[in-house]
């Protein structure tokens, strides 16, 4: 697999309508892991970054971990590249501008992404679209099973498994569940809704758009607590309690906007379609901004004639660095908004 | 590209835009500003700043503090609370005293792992901080330009890692 056959379409997060795909976009779970015996990261100097990078290259090829692992080296790789790697998830923002030797291995349906020398040695994520927690924890354990017989981790017996951070101490488990939450916004009961989980020890954080800006819908909630209770508990917090009443909050949100001001949500959500079918000059925040409420309006049955996949495909495609690589051309954001919008417009089959 | 914080003087790092009606506004907050906007929640504080705590609190144990360093990779404490990462795995012992009360802080008030435990044993603290002193050594070595001495500490670290 190579790094372009990524570019033509989403990944299964995105792609597929997992449980809940009405609020729930997706279900991430990390794994921070070092090795024994070795210095973390920042303590290692520059020749020993590289010895690492490859030794823990070799090892994930070599161990059979999914079929059709590729591994990307960070640094060669171009600025593109990088972009991609981001917008798809695969790599963290810190990640994408190291200059230390580091790299990622991510499997064909991209789903695994092993990254190498961020933070920690290892970080490991599965990503799954919906609330698919439980096959996400499942997963992600067996990679680790797999990881472990090919080398040792740095273990303690009080603190678990050891991490450059402490606050990834213990089971160096984040799970992060990415929430749609148009009608929350809208009703302006977003915060209440987060203050109501506070005391759950979570951190709920805007996703980003390009850049530094965030879209205002969609919203990142993530463990904060990662010692004194097992991978299995972490996980079923959130199945069981955090994301199903966060679901039942956006649910009534949407229910009581259709009861109370539907014209108003109709106005918006058809004013959105007509937009992105027709503008010309299309920036990648006002599209993320437009498309979330389309979304809203498929869930709701009120937008018929354009299907969900379309629409989570547009989030990524439209992104700069996938935008740039599908038209095979580097443009600056005035060129990019033109593509955009015809991009745009011929995937919502507009004229 | 840095903002400064809408509400305040620190950095912003929670910036959000909203177009309502074609007209867009942009929000620039720090994460403190942010969780009263109810942007973000945050329970639990930056490392940086329990540490920060910890030491205003009990400033009694402030030299006893500063005096911790790890002798495997030679992190000092100034330098934990610096860049509030930590060098080594050995760390978690020598820094131990302040980790603690720290975890507990920022954990719910736990410190003890009761998750996933590796398979695989051999991975005792006192083997890893051998292996951990010779690769300091290796790395004086190789910049002394040392190869014969190298070679010999690559020996000696292959050797205590198959034992
Ligand atoms: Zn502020
Ligand atoms: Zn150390």
């Amino acid at each position: 697999m190579k790094l372009t056959d990524l570019t033509r379409r989403a990944g299964e997060w995105l792609r597929g309508a997992g449980p809940m795909h009405d609020v729930v976009i997706s279900s991430r779970i990390r794994l921070a892991r070092n090795l024994a015996g070795m210095p973390f990261l920042s303590r290692c100097a520059p020749a020993q970054q590289e010895e690492l990078a490859n030794r823990l290259r070799d090892t994930i090829l070599e161990a059979k971990i999914a079929p059709g692992m590729l591994y990307v080296d960070i640094v060669s790789a171009g600025e593109l590249d990088r972009e991609l790697l981001v917008e798809r998830h695969l790599i963290s923002r810190q990640q994408a501008e190291a200059k230390h030797p580091c790299g990622v291995a991510v499997n064909a349906d991209e789903d695994l992404a092993i990254m190498v020398n961020e933070e920690d040695h290892l970080r490991i994520q599965v990503l799954r679209s919906g609330l698919q927690l439980s096959e996400t924890i499942g997963k992600i354990m067996q990679v680790d099973d797999t990881l472990e017989e090919h080398m040792d981790f740095a273990f303690h017996s009080r603190f678990g498994y050891l991490t450059a951070c402490p606050s990834n101490v213990g089971t160096g488990l984040r799970v992060s569940v990415m929430l749609h939450l148009p009608a929350l916004k809208m009703t302006g009961e977003v915060e209440k809704a987060f203050r109501a989980a506070s005391d759950m020890h979570l951190a709920i954080r805007g996703l980003y758009g390009e850049g530094t800006e965030a879209s205002g819908d969609f919203f990142q909630v993530s463990n904060q607590t990662t010692i004194g209770k097992t991978e299995e508990r972490i996980v079923e917090e959130f199945c069981e309690q955090i994301i199903p009443n966060f679901i039942d909050y956006e649910r009534r949100a949407r229910e009581s906007l259709l009861s109370r001001r539907c014209s108003a949500v109709e106005d918006k959500i058809f004013r959105s379609v007509s937009l992105l079918r027709s503008a010309r000059l299309i920036g990648s925040d006002e599209t993320m901004y437009l498309l979330s409420l389309v979304r809203m309006g498929v869930h709701m049955g009120k937008v018929k004639d354009i299907d969900l996949k379309t629409i989570n495909e547009l989030f990524l495609l439209t992104q700069p660095a996938h935008l740039q690589r599908i038209l095979n051309r580097t443009m600056e954001p005035p060129e990019r908004s033109e593509a955009r919008a015809e991009f745009i417009r011929r995937r919502l089959g507009a004229t | 590209m840095t903002f400064k914080c809408d509400k305040c003087d620190k950095p912003a790092t929670i910036h959000l835009t909203e177009i309502v009606d074609g007209q867009k506004t942009e929000k620039h907050l720090c994460e403190d500003c942010a969780v009263t906007e109810g942007i973000t929640v945050k329970t639990n504080l930056p490392i940086s700043q329990l540490l920060e705590d910890f030491v205003l609190q009990t400033s009694s144990s402030v030299e006893a503090s500063q005096e911790l360093n790890c002798d495997v990779c030679g992190l000092t404490y100034e330098q934990f609370r610096e860049q509030t990462l930590l060098g080594c795995p050995n760390d978690y012992e020598a820094f131990a005293p302040v980790l603690g009360p720290l975890l507990e802080r920022a954990q719910e008030g736990a410190t003890q792992h009761i998750g996933k435990v590796p398979h695989r044993a051999g991975n005792d603290q006192k083997k890893q901080n051998a292996i951990l002193r010779i690769r300091a050594e290796l790395k004086g070595a190789i910049a002394a330009e040392d190869y014969e001495r190298a070679a010999a500490l690559r020996d000696q670290i292959k050797e205590l890692e198959n034992t």
